[in-house]
């Protein structure tokens, strides 16, 4: 039976991970090579990097940080954040990236996911969607599409967007609710299992994990077949094995 | 004694990953080379043959390279480890992008998940894609200290379907129970993705490297 997947995610400013980690262990805890050393010893089933490198000058260094990593990590490595060219996404894979994400350039330029699918196929492009609540109190639920950190709705339908990324030939989409990133008080639930039935593709529930029962939530009433956290591991609240214990304890399949 | 291992490149898929996870394996002086070059895969000690994307390019890719005979010589006279594509594109035949004729080195097809299909009532995702059991069929070097059973990462939508059960030396639960490795003389190929698969699966590289026929 296949695992359902835990990927601790990194987000990396000009090559330093930042939100301050605090590992006892580990000498350079900025070092996104030394945390991501960390979370393949824990038994992470794949590890995200988040570029949220603002200045395009130094996006040279996340390519770097790829190379190093993929040197020494032996299990799969996703890289988001600012790809918005076929060139940026071969870059990344050269690089060692084994997926890549993208966000807005999707929503601006969706044949930019027809096109990224097509030369490198399904397996690399992973659908990044920010989706937020829409629906008034009482109303049926919906969520729209958000681009700029949550700011702005793109006036997509999320379940709609996502069937179609999938279409477009998306592998996988990542799914982060902005109304429960940051937090801590779980998932929105019914948003993961409305896209994760939705579409026939593998769907990574993201924001708002405050604790391993949310991870848990995630996948039983989410229907997630991966779930993504950054602060609890981060911080070093939970390891992301303490984190599989548990879950296994609680009957999902996962990699111990 | 130093030794050359040959990655095939032929233009599809990730080739660095494969490539660094053979260099954490081999031994100080062994070489790697990343190559598309007939001659050098002839002469190379071992081969490894890995690939990604659709079947078609796969065997677009690998007569525009010249490949063809190559990849068949050196699967039939050397140790060879296939990866992904590089386990299927070596069967005849297969569904993917409406029919494509693949290497045909071993008699078998290459087909497609049932879509719809769905365990303790939820719906299986394609590609499978995560980390799934590998149960061993019989003993072989390349099995040696991995338990049956253990974990390796999977992203395919298409699995193989030998024509000649006795090739079968794993196979892996996704609905149904479909073929995850073959074993044929000094032939070695598998669905998963050692190169991505943490221990278990650098383990399998590294008997790879140290496979004696």
């Amino acid at each position: 039976m296949l695992a359902k997947r835990i990927i601790p995610c990194l987000d990396v400013d000009n090559g330093r991970v930042v939100k301050g980690v605090k590992f006892v262990d580990i000498r350079d805890a900025g070092d996104p090579v030394e945390v991501a050393r960390r979370y393949d010893r824990e038994g992470a089933d794949e590890i995200t990097f988040l570029d949220i490198t603002a200045s395009s000058d130094n996006r040279e260094t996340i390519v770097h940080v790829v190379e190093q990593v993929a040197s020494e990590v032996f299990i799969p490595l996703t890289v988001g954040g600012g790809i918005r060219t076929v060139d940026d996404v071969r870059r990344m894979l050269n690089a060692g990236a084994d997926k890549v994400g993208i966000n807005t350039a999707a929503v601006f330029n969706p044949e930019f996911v027809k096109e990224a699918t097509d030369r490198f196929g399904s397996q690399c492009i992973v659908v990044a969607i920010d989706a937020k609540r829409v629906s008034a109190e009482g109303e049926s639920l919906r969520w729209e599409v958000f681009t700029h950190g949550g700011r702005k709705s793109a006036g997509l339908d999320a379940i709609e967007w996502a069937k179609k990324m999938a279409d477009y030939g998306a592998g996988e989409i990542l799914l982060t609710s902005m109304d429960r990133d940051g937090t801590k008080i779980g998932f929105d639930l019914e948003l993961t299992r409305a896209i994760s039935r939705a579409v026939p593709i593998p769907v990574i529930a993201s924001g708002g994990v405050g604790n391993l029962d949310h991870l848990v939530a995630g996948v039983k009433e989410g229907e997630a077949d991966a779930v993504l956290a950054a602060s609890i591991f981060h911080f070093a609240e939970y390891s992301v094995a303490e984190a599989k214990q548990y879950m296994a304890k609680r009957g999902i399949e996962v990699r111990l | 004694m130093a030794q050359t291992i040959a990655v095939i490149d032929y233009g599809m898929g990730n080739l660095r990953s494969v490539a660094k996870a053979v260099e954490h394996v081999v031994d100080a002086g062994d070489k790697v080379l990343v190559t598309d070059d007939p001659g050098l895969i002839l002469s190379a000690d071992r081969v490894v043959f890995p690939g990604q994307g659709a079947a078609r390019d796969c065997m677009g890719a690998i007569s525009n390279h010249h490949l063809n005979q190559a990849i068949l010589d050196a699967a039939e006279s050397k140790p060879f480890l296939g990866i992904c594509m590089g386990l299927q594109v070596l069967m005849a035949f297969s569904e993917e992008n409406g029919g494509t004729e693949l290497l045909k080195l071993l008699p078998g097809q290459v087909r497609h998940f049932e879509r719809n299909m769905e365990e303790n009532g939820q719906r299986l995702k394609i590609p499978h894609m995560g980390w799934n059991r590998v149960q061993h069929i019989d003993s072989h070097p390349l099995w040696k200290d991995i338990s049956q059973g253990s974990r390796f990462y999977f992203v395919h939508s298409y699995f193989v379907e030998p024509q000649n059960r006795e090739i079968i030396a794993a196979t892996t639960d996704y609905g149904i129970d479909f073929t995850s490795a073959v074993a044929r003389d000094n032939l070695f190929a598998v669905q998963f993705h050692p190169e991505k698969s943490a221990r278990d699966g650098l383990t399998l590289l590294r008997n790879f490297v140290q496979w004696r026929l």
